[in-house]
């Protein structure tokens, strides 16, 4: 039993690890469908992406080993470390790296680029870890409401929620990449988690949805019933002086979400106000231009039918018609040449890590493996739920890879860093308490 | 362990969530993967392009195996206008003979829908022979241009360009109808080519191969399971006889009219001439047919796209009145020694129709000398007969009688665009003179082939045909049969029967028509040795000079040729029509001429000029 203690692979969750394997695997497969070429089948042909990526597989391996070897301790003691040093390396990329298809995002070393922003994601999963299991208290709205609580509660939400702001405001402005930005929201879930109020995320839903419907409808209209909302309202609540101010507040507000939106939306990029109307369908989607990438992802997918078309047989994949194939659109290929049965299993594949590592984040007895395990499950998610999304018509165009599978090592590496991390602060979750 | 259990709780609300957006997904996969069809269409059209593979054109032979009409090999050019940016393109404009304007609306065309840049279209079609071998050697040169070959026609002799006719590009309407064809395949437009273009166009093969998204070839879908090989249309046996219609084309030459030759045991046409004609090879070839096709369209005063044979409508003059004696005899009205009275004239009517001096004669020497009053006289007692107390009824059964062999009806010949003529209809007359106020003194130049009476010289070569056979005619029709087994369809092999059938009644207007030759109107044209029945006509014509009008056939026993010749404005049908058909007769039957004397005479004249008349007021309009 000692010696086994000893192993550095001691108390590690194997099935993660397999379901790990598994993934990364499968995606190179589909990536060696996207980028097949008849003149180039050496698989370790590094000319070709698929060579490449076994080369980002095989380190990728290695990283995990490393992580695994390292003590646990390591990692919550560097958190703000690994935070501040990536979030300068962030704010450091667009001035010292160099220019690669119009991306301010990527360190270049000869052939190979790195782009800080996908580690971003695990030092802002640390740090967010670290704080909020140092002050030790949840993010949590007491259920007395009483006003000190309110305010000592709300200091502790607006820290974490600039832990994640920073991350994602420098990647947006500085670097210009809304995908990688985008990721830090999805941390919203791990503070649900730890008790941010259900309000707050009803209001968020709610605004989103507000924003959507004042997209597709006139605004005019949509204040309208909201005003009528707002009068059925009071026939139904008690009638006090409070609840009138309550319900005048929410529908001033819920106003405001509706002519802010127009006035965000007009104040969007042109790409990315046709990828919003390409989603809502609004007004005339020109196929072979804006619509162009999203059809064409559909084509492929819905092409594929319930077998698919077999491995190396698809017509839209081998012949180039989605764009982005081997990276952000790698779905499409599973769609075309594995069919229903392979987006499906791809699915349920993907959340059965999903689901693993909030069941193990819950057997967790310190809060900061337990916060940690969150994020990883959040991140993951959010990355599924836009890049399927996306392929399949649900959410706008946001290019963001899809975790194991898409094409580059920026992304491979960080997310085994982000799950293997995990996997260590799991491994050691008997041996001491933090 | 500071937290509360209802905070734990909330894995459970987090766990639902990812499960219900998965489970989303997976239904929306389910049904654009599975349920929704409309993408799977979309996939095929991305990546699948159906290439027609183009059926050689069936070859056409005439009635002894001699090659008419061949295939060769024509070369277009193809651009695809997203690769060729950049290209030399003045070196490309000398070459091709074009200049840049042109060069560059063509490319315009080239990128608009339904083409596209990414796609390959025609650029220039059917480039000629000098282009191509200038275009060849450089081609490397150019860029996103390629040369496509495809078959056109062949005429290896220049002739018979009405009876062939000629393909071309299908039309718009055509190509929305028929499914068969696309925009811009070839179809036969006229003639032969068009009556049976089912026949010779074969079937396309059809090919799937599969393409990227720059619209290159990357191979054949299932290596090519689905593809079909075409299959090339049947050779086409034509039943003219192409020494012969050479030969009467070259006797045709400076002269409008036409000549049709039919064999009347088969029904089988021998020759088809319609002059001026031009020559079939000038519409093959893409910018110049096109030109030549303008030239031909716009020369107004010879008309040679101007089908004569099957769609100019004659007076038939003298020639008609065989049928005439022919009714009179079957009805019982005359026999072969009735004798008319002649003064130059025909006497009821104060000397009209006018007639030329010669003594009172019988009934074959009637037709040897063509005597006018003789037929006013015969025309009227077949009207007039007792038989038919109402004038209506007696005039009403010339007419069927007269149709019986052809005249004013279709003859369902295998040739498109042909004419009925005109035997005028009762309704006709009322409209001109009123009902009740015609008889037959006022229509009587009907019996001579005047009057309104028209007909096309395919229907007076059936007449004629008819004559040879005593009492029937196989539907003229000008093949032979389609394919090697030289399949023919059941309704020319059909006999229809005229009204006359009595024997007698068709001795004795072969006789007249015998003498026609040895003692009548054309002794000139007598053929050595051979015992041939014709019969002159000299059809008067409002507008200009008579038309020379010859029938006969050849020879009495066993009748091998029947042929009928119309010359235009060229005056009496013995000075012009009658030695052509001779000569033609002759060489059919004997292989040989032994006038040259003759023959030299007939193929220099030249009489278009003389006469400055336009075809189309050949159509008798006016009574005169």
């Amino acid at each position: 039993m000692r010696k086994e203690e000893d192993s550095i692979f001691y108390g590690i969750d194997k099935l993660t690890v397999f379901i790990y394997v598994i993934l990364v695997f499968m995606g190179w497969l589909n990536i060696y469908a996207a980028v097949y070429n008849e003149e180039h089948k050496n698989i370790f042909d590094t000319t070709q992406k698929y060579g490449m990526q076994l080369v980002w597989i095989g380190s990728a391996f290695f990283i995990a080993t490393v992580i695994l070897i390292i003590d646990a301790g390591f990692y919550t003691v560097f958190s703000y470390f690994f935070y501040g040093f990536l979030l300068l390396a962030c704010i450091a990329v667009p001035y010292l790296g160099r220019e690669v298809k119009g991306s301010r995002s990527w360190f270049r070393f000869g052939s190979f680029g790195i782009q800080p922003a996908e580690f971003m994601k695990f030092a802002t999963n640390l740090a967010l870890a670290k704080y909020l299991s140092n002050v030790n208290i949840e993010v949590e709205l007491s259920r007395k409401n009483r006003f000190i609580d309110l305010i000592k509660n709300y200091k502790n939400t607006i820290y974490a929620v600039i832990i994640l702001s920073l991350p994602l405001l420098i990647i947006k402005i500085l670097q210009d990449e809304t995908g990688l930005a985008l990721v830090f929201i999805a941390f919203i879930i791990t503070l649900y988690r730890e008790g941010l109020s259900v309000n707050f995320l009803i209001v968020g839903l709610l605004s989103t949805l507000l924003f959507v419907l004042s997209l597709v409808i006139a605004s005019n209209t949509l204040i309208t019933l909201l005003a009528v909302i707002a009068c059925l309202a009071f026939l139904f609540i008690k009638r006090s002086l409070k609840h009138f101010i309550i319900v005048s507040l929410i529908f001033a507000s819920a106003s405001g979400v509706v002519l802010a939106t127009n006035y965000v939306y007009d104040h969007l990029e042109p790409h990315q106000k046709t990828r919003i109307d390409v989603l809502l369908g609004r007004g005339t989607v020109n196929l072979k231009k804006e619509g162009y990438n999203v059809n064409q992802a559909k084509i492929a997918i819905g092409s594929g039918g319930f077998f698919g078309k077999g491995y190396l047989q698809g017509t839209q994949t081998k012949y180039d018609f989605v764009p982005e194939q081997d990276t952000d659109f790698i779905f499409c290929t599973v769609g075309e040449e594995w069919g229903f049965v392979g987006t499906s299993s791809v699915i349920m594949l993907e959340l059965f890590l999903i689901i693993r590592v909030i069941m193990m984040a819950e057997r967790q007895r310190s809060p900061f493996s337990r916060i940690y395990g969150y994020g990883v499950a959040s991140v993951l998610f959010f990355h599924l739920a836009i890049n399927v999304g996306m392929t399949i018509g649900l959410v706008p165009v946001i290019g963001i890879p899809l975790p194991f599978f898409s094409y580059g090592g920026s992304s491979l590496w960080s997310f085994t860093i982000l799950l293997f991390i995990f996997i260590k602060l799991d491994a050691n979750r008997l041996v001491i308490l933090r | 362990m500071n937290q509360n259990s209802h905070l734990a709780d909330r894995k459970f609300i987090i766990s639902g969530f990812f499960i219900f957006v998965a489970i989303i997904y997976i239904l929306r996969l389910f049904y654009i993967q599975i349920i929704d069809d409309r993408y799977k269409l979309d996939a095929r059209n991305n990546a699948f392009r159906n290439r027609t593979e183009y059926p050689l054109r069936g070859y056409i032979y005439d009635r002894n195996g001699k090659l008419l009409v061949q295939n060769v090999l024509s070369y277009d050019l193809l651009v695809t206008p997203k690769l060729a940016k950049g290209c030399d393109t003045m070196a490309l404009c000398q070459i091709l003979e074009i200049s840049k304007d042109e060069f560059l609306r063509k490319m315009k065309k080239a990128c608009q829908a339904p083409n596209s840049p990414r796609k390959e279209s025609i650029f220039e079609k059917q480039l000629s022979n000098k282009v191509y071998a200038a275009l060849q050697e450089k081609l490397y040169r150019f860029k996103g241009f390629d040369v496509q070959s495809r078959t056109v026609r062949r005429y290896p002799r220049p002739i018979a360009a009405h009876l062939l006719g000629y393909v071309g590009e299908v039309s718009k309407e055509k190509a929305a109808k028929d499914s068969y064809y696309l925009e811009g395949d070839y179809i036969g437009i006229s003639g032969i080519e068009r009556s049976y273009e089912e026949q010779l166009r074969g079937v396309k093969g059809k090919q799937i191969v599969m393409v990227d998204v720059h619209n290159k070839t990357k191979g054949r879908y299932m290596n090519g399971l689905y593809d079909t090989a075409a299959i090339a249309g049947k050779p086409l046996f034509c039943s003219i006889d192409i020494d012969l219609q050479e030969y009467g084309e070259k006797l045709m030459k400076g002269k409008k009219g036409a000549i049709v030759g039919i064999e009347p045991s088969t029904g089988e046409i021998l020759c088809l001439i319609s002059s001026p004609s031009y020559d079939p090879n000038l519409l093959v070839g893409g910018k110049e047919r096109t030109k030549n096709y303008t030239k031909l369209y716009y020369d107004s005063l010879n008309l040679p796209l101007f089908n004569r044979a099957l769609t100019a409508m004659y007076p038939p003059g003298s020639t008609f009145k065989l049928i005439d004696a022919l009714i009179a005899q079957q009805d019982g009205l005359i026999t072969r020694s009735t004798v008319y009275p002649c003064h130059g004239g025909y006497p009821p009517m104060g000397g009209r129709p006018k007639c030329h001096p010669h003594p009172s004669t019988d009934l074959p020497g009637s037709i040897a000398t063509s005597c006018n009053s003789y037929y006013s006289y015969v025309f009227r007692e077949i009207v007039d007969q007792k038989k038919f107390p109402n004038f209506e009824d007696g005039y009403n059964h010339w007419r069927d009688a007269v149709r019986s062999f052809g005249p004013n009806t279709k003859l369902g010949t295998d040739l498109p665009f042909d004419k009925p003529g005109n035997v005028p209809s009762i309704k006709y007359y009322n409209k001109i003179f009123g009902k009740n106020h015609w008889r037959s003194n006022t229509v009587v130049s009907l019996g001579i082939g005047q009057a309104e009476l028209t007909l096309v010289p395919l229907q007076m070569a059936n007449v004629v045909a008819s004559i040879a056979n005593r009492g029937y005619f196989y539907t003229p029709h000008c093949i032979k049969g389609v394919g090697v087994e030289k399949k023919l369809d059941e309704k020319y092999k059909k006999k229809n029967y005229t009204y006359v059938q009595n024997q007698e009644a068709y001795n004795n207007v072969l006789d007249g028509m015998q003498k026609c030759f040895d003692a009548g109107t054309a002794t000139a044209s007598k053929i050595p040795g051979i015992i041939a029945c014709g019969k002159t006509g000299t059809a008067e014509n409002p507008h200009g000079k008579d038309h020379a009008v010859f029938s006969a056939f050849a020879p009495r026993d066993k009748p091998k040729i029947a042929m009928v010749c119309f010359v235009e404005n060229a005056g009496f049908g013995g000075t012009w029509s009658a030695p052509i058909v001779s000569l033609m007769i002759e060489k059919y039957l004997t292989g040989k001429v032994t006038r040259p004397e003759i023959e030299k005479r007939m193929m220099e004249a030249n009489l278009i000029g003389a006469n400055h008349v336009s075809e189309k007021k050949t159509k008798t309009k006016k009574r005169h």
